[in-house]
């Protein structure tokens, strides 16, 4: 009995492995892990790397994650418009200023659309924008130290949502309002909207050496919602292209009465008629209060200054600069493909993707066609600039990115899916599921001349089901797929920080290479840097007490400080005398009313501190940086307001 | 009977070998090549500390192989050498007395100046394969000694500075 149950055991065992192997062979689709094709698809093994960085927005953390791609893996959050205290930006005393607006200190926003600057229509990996939503501002980073260089804040502008595209060579980072407003601000009753309502749409140049931003001109539009927007290519460059909606100039629940209109418009701007006027002396000078906070990164502080004027241009003084394309339903989403042809208005309350042609438009502008006005804006007659509508029979249609091989997709919010189409006959190949909701989508460079078109990442409003639950609140989701082949193949699933919106891909071999390391502590011009321990010292100037720190592991010269007294400023000026990569200090002081600091190395930071009681008050190093870590730490010794024991230090007795 | 085991046995095995073939198609590579430790067999001296130990012979580990020393120092060299020391040296080395790490005043009696040089531009590489910067890690209490990212040339500046120490 016993051997026929041992011979039943291995004649079952032979089975399932029979049937395993057929496994490997057949469809391995559904089946778990290694198994799978979509498994080896995002797989990168312990210590490879991703073949594209992925920038998504953080919606209201304010900041941009960096994510790998294929993995999904997240490689860093990096600090945009919100205080960030695991490094200490917005709280030490050379990123203050970053936050700076002409409302104060605004420590947070909302930040919706990066995007990778340009050379010649192609991604060129020096720099990505990022708009600030709620206090209109727009960010550069550098994306060779992945930090934040740049803020300027825009005025007459609130909302601002159709932001922040470059144009071909990055000549613009272009800023459009969602609100319009009264322009310039003042006191008026609100439902006298209609009419005395404007909105501005900003142009915002960008050195093209070292990526300063300033606003050129704006463009004091009529009071619609400019919703989206991207820039002409190829042919249409020298154009921008904005959404609007709201063309019923509603001032309460727009809800409803923002969607009576049949069709909103596309804003067709000629920027470089708009320059050319503006180069000539056009445009009106006006008044203006917004900041423009810069980061210098051999000083490794930021500056602030209060910019008193703006240039406004009037479109009505410049003929054939602006054009309206009527557009149904409310148009969200405003993209343009690779070759500069088509111009796709996603009507968000339709279930058709409305695109318009550019040759269509400009033969329509030069024949003369137009179809009435709108506040002296020639509005094109519909039937002229279309191209074609692609008939999907998706529900809610909002953004669209190219894969450069005369395909475009277009998600789908109502319906929770991505539709791929063909650029010209309009057809739709393929339909894949979302989880769940899906508002923007990205492809690497799909947002240009040259897209990479081997993955797309749809980036989800709702998450619901998809991750262990974790209370009410979650990240959401996001899921990539394999567009390489006819239809989509999705691969995986992973959450995302924040709420992301637009997101920018990049191969990755276009920006590791030039990532810095170390910054050189002989470039160091930090004014209270100390470049030897030897300028390590302690000066009072009044009640301000300056301590100049120098780090190495693992401590602190000097790492006892006598003659603070309570009510003091004392600011910690330390400068992290590594020179490897990956090795910051951090430091943290009992009591201080601000966030730690984290120094990379050779960089110097400061941090303010105020003591409110006597005592001798320790600071530590915390960031785990030798098998010493834990003796990384110092003394300050508090004294009373009178007390007159003179200032020392020391380090180790000496 | 048992005939009737071991074939099933063998029947097993022979489809989980040609499982395992087919796999190796498709095999992921998931793990790195493991990393060649150097065993270094020098036994421990414990009755003198690495600091004091002679090691003149020892060329350490790294990219400097052989170097020469001019037999007069060269002043030009030295004072580079010294600007170079004290901004990224002298939070640990100090040239009057032991400190986080040890005092170079003396050093060239002790260490070939290969050694000195290859400690400085690879420090993580020495303490792992070089005798001496092992145990000098262990004397000194386990504060590892940081890579300053200094050029060759630099290093080699330090190094005529250390000949002018007395």
């Amino acid at each position: 009995m016993k051997k026929y149950r041992f011979q039943l055991l291995s004649l079952f065992g032979a089975v399932i492995l029979l049937t395993s192997c057929g496994n490997n062979n057949g469809n391995n689709k559904s089946r778990g892990a290694l198994n799978s094709s979509a498994a080896e698809k995002v797989y990168v093994a312990p210590g490879e790397h991703d073949e594209f960085y992925a920038f998504m927005s953080g919606g209201y953390s304010g900041n941009l994650t960096v994510y790998g791609l294929p993995s999904g893996r997240m490689f860093k959050e990096i600090p945009v418009f919100s205080q960030f205290p695991t490094s200490g930006y917005g709280y030490s005393e050379e990123t203050k200023p970053m936050l700076e607006t002409s409302h104060g200190f605004v420590p947070w926003d909302d930040s919706h659309h990066p995007d990778i600057s340009q050379t010649n229509g192609e991604l060129d990996g020096r720099w990505i924008f990022i708009n600030g939503n709620n206090t209109p501002r727009i960010a550069r980073i550098s994306l060779t130290t992945f930090e934040t260089e740049e803020i300027i804040e825009i005025p007459n502008s609130a909302g601002n949502h159709s932001s922040s595209f470059v144009t071909e060579n990055s000549e613009y980072v272009v800023a459009g309002t969602r609100f319009s407003v009264p322009i310039p601000q003042r006191d008026m009753p609100i439902n006298e909207y209609k009419g005395n309502f404007q909105g501005a749409l900003s142009f915002i140049s960008v050195d093209p050496k070292h990526g300063h931003m300033d606003i050129k001109f704006q463009i004091i539009m009529p009071g619609f919602n400019y919703d989206l927007s991207h820039p002409g290519r190829g042919k249409s460059h020298g154009w921008f292209f904005f959404t609007t909606y709201n063309t019923e100039e509603a001032n309460s629940l727009q809800e409803v009465n923002s969607s009576q209109n049949d069709k909103d418009f596309i804003a067709a701007i000629n920027w470089k008629k708009v320059e050319e006027y503006v180069n000539q002396g056009g445009g009106t000078k006006v008044p203006a209060n917004y900041v423009h906070n810069v980061y210098d990164e051999t000083t490794h502080m930021a500056t602030s200054t209060m910019k008193k004027e703006v240039l406004t241009v009037n479109p009505l003084d410049i003929p054939g600069a602006v054009f309206f394309l009527p557009t149904p339903k409310s148009p969200h989403g405003c993209d343009v493909d690779p070759s500069g042809q088509y111009i796709i208005g996603n009507g968000k309350l339709s279930a058709d993707l409305t695109v318009h042609s550019f040759d269509n438009m400009i033969a329509a502008i030069e024949g003369k066609k137009f179809d009435g006005e709108a506040y002296g804006i020639p509005i094109l007659k519909f039937e002229d600039v279309l191209a074609g509508t692609v008939k999907s029979g998706g529900l809610g249609p909002l953004h669209t990115e190219f894969d450069g091989k005369g395909n475009a997709y277009t998600t789908f919010f109502i319906s929770s899916e991505v539709v791929k189409w063909k650029l010209g006959t309009w057809e739709v190949i393929d339909r894949k599921p979302t989880y769940y909701s899906v508002g923007h989508l990205m492809i690497p460079g799909g947002n240009s001349r040259k897209p990479f078109g081997k993955y797309l990442v749809a980036l989800n409003k709702i998450t619901k089901d998809r991750y262990l639950p974790v209370g009410p609140e979650m990240e959401h989701s996001a899921q990539i797929y394999d567009i390489s082949g006819e239809k989509m193949e999705l691969l995986y699933d992973f959450p995302t920080h924040g709420e992301p919106h637009y997101a920018a891909g990049i191969p990755a071999e276009l920006l590791a290479p030039k990532s810095k390391k170390i910054y050189r502590l002989d470039e160091n011009k930090h004014p209270y840097a100390v470049t030897s321990p030897d300028q390590a010292r302690v000066e009072r100037k009044g009640k301000e007490v300056h301590i100049y720190m120098s780090t190495i592991r693992s401590h602190f010269t000097p790492d006892n400080i006598e003659g603070v007294k309570v009510g003091d400023k004392v600011y910690f000026h330390i400068t992290n005398h590594e020179q490897d990569f990956d090795v910051p200090h951090g430091f943290a002081m009992i009591g201080q009313n601000t966030s730690e600091l984290l120094i990379m190395p050779g960089q110097t930071k400061s941090s303010l501190w105020e003591p409110k009681k006597v005592g001798v008050w320790p600071f530590y190093c915390t960031d785990f940086c030798s098998a010493l870590h834990q003796e990384m730490q110092g003394y300050v010794r508090v004294s009373p307001a009178n007390s007159d024991i003179e200032l020392s230090w020391s380090l180790g007795g000496d | 009977m048992n005939a009737i085991i071991k074939l099933t046995l063998l029947l097993a095995a022979v489809l989980l070998l040609s499982c395992g073939e087919k796999k190796e198609k498709h095999k992921i590579q998931i793990f790195q090549k493991p990393k060649v430790e150097k065993k270094v067999a020098a036994p421990v001296s414990n009755e003198v500390p690495a600091s004091k130990r002679i090691t003149l012979d020892n060329k350490g580990v790294g990219k400097v192989k052989n170097l020469k020393l001019e037999p007069t120092i060269d002043n030009k060299m030295a004072t580079r050498g010294a600007e170079i020391f004290k901004t990224n040296c002298t939070a640990c080395h100090k040239t009057n007395k032991r400190f986080i790490g040890p005092n170079p005043t003396g050093i060239l009696k002790r260490r070939s100046p290969e050694w000195v040089m290859n400690m400085i531009l690879d420090p993580k590489l020495m303490t792992e394969e070089d005798q001496c910067a092992k145990d000098l890690l262990v004397e000194f209490n386990g504060a590892a000694m940081a890579n300053q990212n200094l050029t060759e040339e630099q290093a080699r500046d330090i190094l005529e500075y250390f000949r002018t120490l007395k």
